[in-house]
């Protein structure tokens, strides 16, 4: 029972600061505090930006897990730590990071400007690769992890009656992974959404441009606190809803499949 | 042999996999169905998966209707999806996600054939296997024999030039192997390119295979007609299986002098040399006093090791000079009032003992010419 203190305090510690929050929130001026402010500017360039990043983490982070689960190679040890690196890298040190690289003066960036006269950063281009940085390696790891505990036979049993390599990925690798990829899909695009070091140091915030929620309630908080919290709020909201979508997953005690 | 190679499997290959080495030569006929059997890990699912391409030969040569697929020496490597190959697998591999009539077209689909021609041909499948009902359900709504059902189905709806089966009834129940065994044997006897079915159910070699080649230790120790494996078995593994008694020994006219002590006396039929004799647990008769011979038998004291009971009869492990398993009914070991340590005396005809040329390769073990007699095997 001696461990029953401390746990209270730490769940208190979880628990009272968003009760707080709820409790605080204008409930009589909701509507008008939000439509006041950049809010649903800052919740569609947020919710519009998050779902690009997942999408292109689905595009090029799928095939990347495929390649990490399913081939050999050397130095491969090394790359897994390199993408799972932004899961414990500071979002602020990516930001920076991408603007050495895709800066104006960045490698990759003075190029993009001189041959096609593009500039990335602060722009929502920029909003999208900062967040793809940060949540990307979730959704690799997630589905890494489905690929190497999935049942070969399957694919093997597909090839023996004559299915090409992409036929097997996309009819039974792919379907057999499906509630790994949804989950990864989901964490991904939930830790999108609430990027901020990485976005505020590479997009910056611009309102419109570059300024997604959780920026957009950092200044908020400065001007107007009441629709700092009511866009906490919805930001709370949104987290719930992906902690319900994957209940099955991560709530049901121990399990990790 | 060579007609067999133009139009059937010619197979002469070995798979190294780390320590273990598969070193087989077979052919095997169109329309042929042939039993592997062997014990575990004596090479059986990897030959199968070595003609299905999943895993490459390391040196020799498969060819199946004079297509090389695996030719070590050349570089030749067929993919498995590139070869004409239907495989069942032990354990199914029914594509949980996909409904039965889906499971059954992916064969054909994965054959370039178009969406909808696939379901057709998948739909008459299920008709031929009696699965129509069955279409619209997923793997896990499926008994074990109908699942079995299925995964043939889909072996045979990629209409392929040569079928494997990898133990296909160790999954089911022994009521439901019965049933789904003669449902096989008829489905087996209407493909008309080579089939090879893993098993290491003798009863089932012998109902579904043409012929049996036994596998152990990644070597062929016997191929041949079933009737004749079952009656000469060529190893100690072989014997066990279909329930035999066997010596090695040096046979010289009517005397066999057994390789672990003991003799045998046999019909006098001119053979000398090294052979192998088998006899049938039930062949060997058990008394209390030495019996009074008056045909030329052969009777040794033995000590009882252990009872089995068998479905109607008791098994006793004798030890003795040789040691022998004789089978006898419950009746009998209440009347000798047999239990372990009891002393007995075995009695086994000279007619009784099947004496046959170690010649493991053909299996047929060549038999002397001698009177002709009842087929005692069953």
């Amino acid at each position: 029972m001696a461990l029953l203190a401390p746990g209270l305090v730490a769940l208190a510690f979880l628990v009272l600061p968003l009760i707080g929050l709820v409790i605080r929130a204008p409930w009589g001026h909701l509507g008008s505090v939000l439509s006041g402010t950049d809010a649903l500017q800052a919740l569609e360039l947020s919710l519009w930006t998050a779902t690009v990043a997942t999408g292109v983490a689905l595009v090029i982070g799928v095939p990347l897990a495929w390649l990490l689960a399913r081939t050999v190679f050397p130095g491969q040890r090394l790359l897994r730590a390199l993408v799972t690196l932004p899961l414990v890298l500071p979002p602020v040190v990516g930001g920076v990071a991408l603007l050495l690289v895709f800066g104006r003066a960045g490698f990759i960036g003075r190029l993009l400007n001189s041959w096609f006269g593009l500039t990335i950063p602060f722009t929502p281009v920029a909003v999208v690769m900062a967040e793809t940085f940060v949540a990307m390696p979730f959704l690799i790891v997630t589905v890494e992890g489905a690929l190497r505990s999935a049942n070969l036979g399957y694919e093997e049993a597909a090839a023996t009656m004559g299915a090409t390599k992409m036929m097997v990925f996309r009819r039974v690798t792919v379907p057999m992974i499906a509630p790994s990829l949804g989950a990864g899909a989901v964490l991904c695009w939930a830790r999108a959404l609430g990027e901020f070091g990485a976005t505020i140091t590479f997009a910056g915030s611009f309102p419109g441009q570059t300024e997604t929620m959780p920026i957009a309630v950092y200044y908020a908080l400065e001007t107007d606190p009441d629709a700092a919290i009511a866009l906490s709020l919805i930001l709370l909201v949104v987290s719930i809803a992906v902690l319900v979508s994957l209940r099955d997953r991560w709530l049901r005690g121990g399990s990790t499949q | 042999m060579t007609g067999e190679r133009a139009d059937g499997l010619a197979v002469d290959a070995q798979v190294r996999r780390g320590e273990f080495l598969l070193d087989v030569a077979l052919s095997v006929a169109p329309g042929q169905v042939v039993g592997v059997l062997g014990p575990n890990g004596a090479g059986k699912s990897t030959l199968l998966k070595a003609l299905a391409g999943l895993i490459p030969v390391t040196t020799g040569q498969i060819t199946l209707r004079g297509t090389v697929l695996d030719d070590a020496t050349a570089g030749t490597f067929v993919e498995p999806a590139a070869r004409p190959v239907g495989f069942v697998f032990q354990d199914y591999r029914l594509f949980p996600h996909l409904s039965v009539l889906e499971n059954v077209a992916f064969a054909p689909r994965a054959r370039r054939r178009g969406k909808r021609e696939a379901r057709s041909a998948a739909a008459g499948w299920l008709d031929r296997l009696r699965l129509a009902d069955l279409a619209q359900r997923k793997p896990s709504a499926l008994s074990g024999g109908q699942a079995q059902r299925v995964a043939l189905a889909r072996a045979l709806a990629g209409e392929p030039g040569l079928l494997l089966l990898d133990e296909p009834l160790s999954a089911l129940d022994a009521g439901t192997r019965l049933d789904v065994q003669a449902e096989l044997r008829t489905h087996l006897s209407e493909f008309t390119g080579p089939c090879l079915i893993v098993t290491h159910d003798p009863l089932e070699a012998l109902v579904l295979a043409d012929r049996l080649i036994v596998l152990e230790d990644g070597r062929i120790v016997q191929q041949g007609e079933p009737a004749q494996v079952a009656r000469q078995p060529a190893t100690d593994y072989v014997a066990k299986l279909v329930g035999l008694n066997l010596y090695a020994g040096h046979a010289d006219g009517a005397v066999v002098k057994l390789a672990d002590g003991g003799t045998f006396v046999i019909p006098d039929r001119g053979q000398h040399g090294d052979v192998l004799v088998s006899v049938r647990p039930s062949a060997v008769a058990v008394s209390q006093r030495p019996p009074q011979a008056s045909s030329p038998r052969n009777v040794w004291p033995a000590r009882v090791a252990g009872l089995t009971l068998l479905a109607d009869r008791v098994r006793l492990d004798l030890e003795g000079n040789p040691a022998t398993l004789a089978d006898v009914t419950p009746a009998a070991v209440a009347e000798l009032s047999l239990e372990p340590g009891s002393q007995v005396w075995l009695a086994v005809k000279a007619t009784d003992l099947e004496v046959y040329f170690r010649d493991p390769l053909s299996g047929a073990g060549t038999r002397e010419p001698g009177p002709a007699e009842p087929t005692e095997y069953q």
